[in-house]
C-alpha cells in the first residue's frame, strides 16, 4: 500500500458549462490539495455533478480550465486521465465477474495476468470482500456492489478518486457504515477524493473541506465545522443542518465583530462574517442552531442572548425534545433540548425565557 | 344453519371457476380461428406427404436422393446465410445510431421504418426497375462511362441478396437497437474512465452486452430468409430457385405429395434452427433480460 501523500492537486479555474441557454456551472474556481477529501455539496441542479463530470472528462467545459498536478487536462480524453470514478448506480459491467470488473482497468493498462490476480485479491481484501471474485454483480447486495465499484476505481492506484453520490441508493444504516469505511480508505490510500452529494450529514461526516454549491456557483467553501458554525448565507445555514432565522435591525456595534440587533424590542448580539459589516439601521437576519439554544435556568452567563418566547408545540423525539416557539414578533423558531429525567418538559402555551451564546448567532 | 351455508359456498365455487376460465374464454375465438383456418389445413397438407398415393414414407426417401431438391435446398441455405450476414454487417452500425439519444436517432428510425411499411411486392418490383438491363443503375454507370455494356445483375443471386437484405434489414436493426438502448450509458463512461480506448469500450462492453439482440436479429432474419418467396421469385434467376419457389412450382403442377414433403422439410429445418438458437444463446431468456 502507498505510504505518504499520493494524491493529485486539482485546480479548477473559472469553470463554466452551459447546456444550451442554461448555465449548469457558472463560475467555479477551486484549489483541491493533495490527499484532501473535498465534498461538493448542493441540491440537485446546483452544478455539482456537472463539475465532477468535467473533472472526469465526460463533459467538456464551456469556459475556464481544469488542471491536475498543474497540467491542464482540457481536451484530454477520459481514458487518458488516470482518474478513479465511482458512479451513482455503480456502473458495474453485468457480463463480467467481480474479479473481471476489478481487473478491467488493469487489463487496459497491459498488466499481466498473474500481477492482475494479485492486485485484484489485495483490493478485494481492502474493501472487505475477500473471496467474492467469482460472483457476478447481480448476485451481490447493493452495499457489496458499491464496494466492488470502489475496488474497481482504486485498483490501478489512481491519484484522484471521484465519487458521484455513491451511497445514494443505500439504506441509512448501510450508508453510515460505508461513510466510516470511506474515511478509513481515504486515510489508507492518502489520495485525493472529490465527493459529490446532496446529503449534508454525509458531507459533514467525511470531508476535510466542503464546497457548498447553488445555481452553478460555490457559495461557501470551508471545513465542516466552519460551515456549520459560520454559514455565510441563509441558503448555507438552511441547507447544512437546521437553522432559525430572526429578522432584526442593526442597533449598534460592540468591538470589531459583534453586532447588536433589535429584534422586535429584544436586543440580541451576533457575530458578522468578516468583510461584510452591516450599517446601523440596516435590516439583517440572525441565524442560530436549534440545539445551541436552551431554556434559561437562572445561572446562565450574563453575556448570553435572552429572549422571551411562547411554546407553540412540544414534540418528544427520543434523545431530545423539540419545541416550536413563537418569538415576540411572531417568527416561528425551533429549540432542541436533550431529554432526561431531570429536565422539566414545557407545556404548550407556556411563556419561557430562552438563551443562547452570542458566538452561536450569525448575521447572514 | 348448514342449509344456509351450502348454497353460499357453492356459488363461491362457481364464481371461482368462472374467474379461472376467463383468460381461456378471451383467447378462445382466436384459437378456434387458428385451428379451423390454419392448423387443420397445415396438418392436412403435411399428411399428404405420407398419405399419398398410399400410406408410405417413400416420398421422403425419394426426396433425400433428389438432386434437384438438394440443389435448391443448398441454394436456400446459402442465400439465408449470406442475407443474414449482410443484414448483420449493415444493420449493426445503424442500430448503434438508433440507440444514441438525439435527433439523428429519430430520423434514422423513420428511415428504417418507412420501407418496412411498404409492400414487399412494391419493393421487389422497385429493385427490378433499378437493377434491370436498362435499369437506373446500368444507365447511370453507362452514362458515367464506368462500363461499356450493361451489367447483368437482375436475375442473378446478387440481385436476390441485395433485395432480400434491403427487405429484411429492419428485422435485424430493431432488436439490436432495442437491446443497445437498454445498456446503461454509464457503463461505457465507466469503461472509458477506467482507461479503455473507445474501440475497446465497444469490443469489451457494448458488443458483448448487445449479443441478445444480435441473436434475436440473426434468428429472425435467418428464419424469414429460409421461407422467402416473392423477392427471389421476382429478381432471381432460374438458378436461384429456393425451396419456397420449388413448393409453389410443384403446387402449380398439382404434385401435392412432393410439395407437402418439401413443406415438411422446410418446417422441420426452421424449427430445428430455432431450437438450436434457444439452446445455444437462450434467445428467449436473452430477450427477457433485454426487457429489464
Amino acid at each position: 500500500m502507498p505510504i505518504g501523500i499520493n494524491g493529485a492537486v486539482v485546480s479548477l479555474w473559472q469553470l463554466k458549462k452551459d447546456f444550451g441557454q442554461v448555465g449548469a456551472v457558472r463560475d467555479v474556481s477551486l484549489e483541491i490539495g493533495a490527499g484532501e477529501f473535498l465534498t461538493l455539496l448542493g441540491p440537485s441542479g446546483s452544478g455539482k455533478s456537472t463539475t465532477l463530470m468535467m473533472v472526469a472528462g465526460f463533459e467538456t467545459p464551456t469556459g475556464g480550465d481544469i488542471a491536475i498536478d498543474g497540467k491542464s487536462v482540457i481536451g484530454v480524453s477520459p481514458h487518458r486521465r488516470n482518474i478513479g470514478m465511482v458512479f451513482q448506480n455503480y456502473a458495474l459491467f453485468p457480463h463480467l465477474t467481480v474479479a473481471a470488473n476489478i481487473g478491467f482497468p488493469l487489463k487496459q493498462r497491459g498488466i499481466g495476468r498473474a500481477e492482475r490476480d494479485r492486485m485484484i485479491k489485495n483490493t478485494l481484501d481492502l474493501v472487505r470482500l475477500p473471496g467474492y471474485g467469482d460472483r457476478y454483480p447481480r448476485q451481490l447486495s447493493g452495499g457489496q456492489q458499491q464496494r466492488v465499484a470502489l475496488a474497481r476505481a482504486i485498483v490501478f492506484n489512481p491519484r484522484l478518486l471521484l465519487m458521484d453520490e455513491p451511497l445514494g441508493a443505500l439504506d441509512k444504516q448501510l450508508r453510515e457504515s460505508l461513510q466510516l469505511e470511506m474515511r478509513r480508505l481515504h486515510a489508507d490510500l492518502s489520495i485525493t477524493f472529490i465527493y459529490v452529494t446532496h446529503d449534508q450529514e454525509e458531507a459533514l461526516t467525511m470531508s476535510d473541506r466542503i464546497a457548498v454549491m447553488n445555481e452553478g456557483h460555490i457559495v461557501q467553501l470551508g471545513r465542516p465545522e466552519d460551515l456549520y458554525d459560520r454559514p455565510c448565507s441563509r441558503f448555507v445555514a438552511s441547507f447544512l443542518g437546521e437553522s432559525n432565522f430572526l429578522p432584526g435591525v442593526v442597533h449598534s456595534f460592540q468591538g470589531d465583530s459583534i453586532v447588536v440587533a433589535d429584534c422586535a424590542g429584544t436586543m440580541l448580539r451576533a457575530v458578522t462574517p468578516s468583510g461584510n459589516e452591516p450599517a446601523v439601521g440596516q435590516k439583517v437576519v440572525l441565524t442560530m442552531r436549534p440545539e445551541r439554544m436552551k431554556f434559561a435556568n437562572g445561572i446562565d452567563s450574563p453575556n448570553c442572548n435572552r429572549m422571551r418566547a411562547r411554546v407553540t408545540e412540544a414534540i418528544f423525539a427520543g434523545e431530545r425534545c423539540r419545541y416550536l416557539l413563537a418569538a415576540p414578533d411572531g417568527t416561528a423558531m425551533v429549540l432542541k433540548e436533550p431529554s432526561g429525567a431531570a429536565v422539566r418538559r414545557r407545556a404548550v402555551g407556556e411563556m419561557a425565557e430562552i438563551t443562547w451564546s452570542a458566538a452561536d448567532t450569525v448575521v447572514v | 344453519m348448514s342449509e344456509a351455508v351450502a348454497p353460499t359456498s357453492l356459488s363461491a365455487k362457481l364464481t371461482f371457476n368462472w374467474r379461472a376460465l376467463t383468460p381461456l374464454l378471451l383467447v378462445a375465438p382466436l384459437v378456434l380461428f387458428l385451428l379451423v383456418f390454419y392448423a387443420f389445413p397445415v396438418m392436412a397438407m403435411l399428411l399428404r406427404s405420407v398419405a399419398e398415393p398410399t400410406w408410405t414414407l417413400s416420398n421422403y426417401v425419394a426426396l433425400s436422393g433428389d438432386s434437384v431438391f438438394l440443389h435448391v435446398f443448398w441454394t436456400t441455405l446459402r442465400t439465408a446465410i449470406a442475407v443474414t450476414a449482410g443484414c448483420l454487417l449493415l444493420g449493426f452500425p445503424v442500430a448503434l445510431t438508433l440507440a444514441r439519444p438525439g435527433r439523428t436517432a429519430s430520423i434514422a428510425l423513420i428511415v428504417v421504418l418507412l420501407p418496412f411499411w411498404t409492400s414487399i411486392l412494391v419493393r421487389s418490383y422497385a429493385w427490378m426497375v433499378l437493377l434491370g438491363r436498362h435499369g437506373l443503375l446500368n444507365e447511370a454507370l453507362l452514362t458515367a462511362g464506368a462500363i461499356d455494356r450493361p451489367l447483368r445483375i437482375l436475375n442473378t443471386s446478387i440481385a436476390v441478396h441485395i433485395a432480400m437484405i434491403h427487405i429484411l434489414l429492419p428485422y435485424m436493426i430493431l432488436p439490436i437497437a432495442n437491446v443497445l438502448r437498454q445498456i446503461d450509458p454509464s457503463l461505457a463512461r465507466a469503461a472509458l474512465g477506467l482507461g479503455a480506448t473507445p474501440f475497446r469500450v465497444f469490443r469489451e462492453i457494448v458488443l458483448p452486452l448487445s449479443m441478445p439482440g444480435v441473436a434475436a436479429g440473426v434468428l429472425l432474419v435467418f428464419v424469414l430468409s429460409l421461407g422467402f418467396y416473392i423477392t427471389p421469385a421476382l429478381v432471381g434467376g432460374p438458378r436461384d430457385m429456393t425451396v419456397s419457389m420449388l413448393i409453389a412450382q410443384q403446387v402449380d403442377q398439382l404434385n401435392w405429395p412432393y410439395a407437402a414433403c418439401l413443406s415438411t422439410a422446410l418446417l422441420v429445418v426452421t424449427l430445428a434452427i430455432m431450437a438450436l438458437f434457444q439452446f445455444a444463446f437462450g434467445v428467449g431468456r436473452a430477450l427477457r433480460v433485454a426487457e429489464r
